[in-house]
């Protein structure tokens, strides 16, 4: 199913079709994600893949126009690269333990640490929130911190036009 | 403002309700699945909505860009103010267990108040993003 989601997006020409094939691909991610017990990630990939990514893609055509310029050569050296990546990864893939093995490096790590001492230590049931906010909190903090960055780049690019317009136009041509 | 009757009251009927889930997944984050980040998504998506159905202007009557400008350094500020918080208190960088008495409690306050400003920072950067793209075609049509 994704495979020909991918497909899909890839021989289509029209944009709007692409926006509403990548926001189902995500819903398919998240359904995977369910599958494989993250529901955290199902939550956030439903939310920002399928939710608010589809709007902004749709605010961001209506912008624009919704057909891609049909490119006049053919992308030979970016279909290698792509290719060639695509068998170094699936090579890499070879070596990853097998998904639920118990030996699993992932499981040996701090995990069991994590695990143990939440409910004590913590007093929340929800060991995914203890991660992220406490035992990762720099890393939380560090996020948000993208987030912000990510927003105040937005306003200050697209949001900055009411004072002068001509001005700030001019200036973004140059 | 669309002209649909069904899309309008379908999305008023809606709304309240994606605003409310939105709000539990923010505040139940530690029991079941979800946070700040889910929340933030949830509630930035539940206003989107509004904006897509009643029109950019009703959005912005009721949530105004300077509100969501505060509300997305306010976010942040939360955050690094409860790591700064726990210094002063003695302990490390977002440190919680000096929060209360019992290290416990001071855990479960403490990532109760971060997930708070990460779905702050969240929800107001979505929606500005979202205002910033919307409002970029206004002037043309």
């Amino acid at each position: 199913m994704l495979v020909v989601t991918a497909l899909t997006i890839v021989r289509m020409r029209s944009i709007l079709a692409v926006v509403m094939l990548s926001g189902i691909y995500s819903f398919l991610m998240a359904s995977i994600f369910v599958v494989l017990d993250a529901v955290d990630v199902a939550f956030t990939e439903a939310a920002v893949g399928a939710g608010v990514t589809t709007v902004l893609g749709l605010v961001a055509l209506s912008l624009t126009g919704d057909q891609e310029k049909i490119p006049r050569r053919r992308p030979v050296l970016a279909l290698a690269v792509v290719i060639v990546t695509g068998v170094v990864l699936l090579y890499a893939t070879e070596d990853m333990p097998p998904i639920g093995d118990p030996a699993a490096p992932i499981h040996h790590h701090v995990v069991p640490r994590y695990l143990a001492e939440t409910p004590e230590a913590i007093g929340i049931p929800n060991v995914v929130t203890s991660v992220l906010a406490d035992y990762r909190g720099y890393d939380t903090l560090g996020e948000v911190a993208v987030i912000f960055t990510a927003g105040v780049g937005v306003m200050l690019l697209l949001g900055r036009r009411r004072r002068d317009p001509a001005a700030g136009e001019g200036k973004d041509d140059q | 403002m669309t002209e649909l009757l069904i899309l309008r009251v379908v999305a008023k009927f809606l709304i309240p309700f994606i605003l409310l889930f939105g709000l539990y997944v923010q505040f139940h984050g530690d029991f079941g699945p979800g946070g700040g980040f889910q929340a933030g998504v949830i509630i930035a998506a539940g206003c989107v909505l509004y904006g897509l159905v009643f029109g950019l202007d009703n959005l912005r009557a009721a949530i105004p860009p300077p509100l969501v400008r505060v509300l997305v350094a306010l976010g942040l500020s939360i955050y690094a103010g409860t790591g700064v918080l726990t210094v002063l208190l003695g302990g490390r960088f977002l440190d919680y267990q000096w929060l209360a008495h019992d290290p416990r409690h001071g855990h479960h306050y403490g990532i109760m108040i971060v997930e708070f400003g990460v779905g702050t920072t969240v929800a107001a950067v979505m929606l500005a993003i979202y205002c910033s793209f919307a409002g970029r075609g206004e002037p043309e049509r």
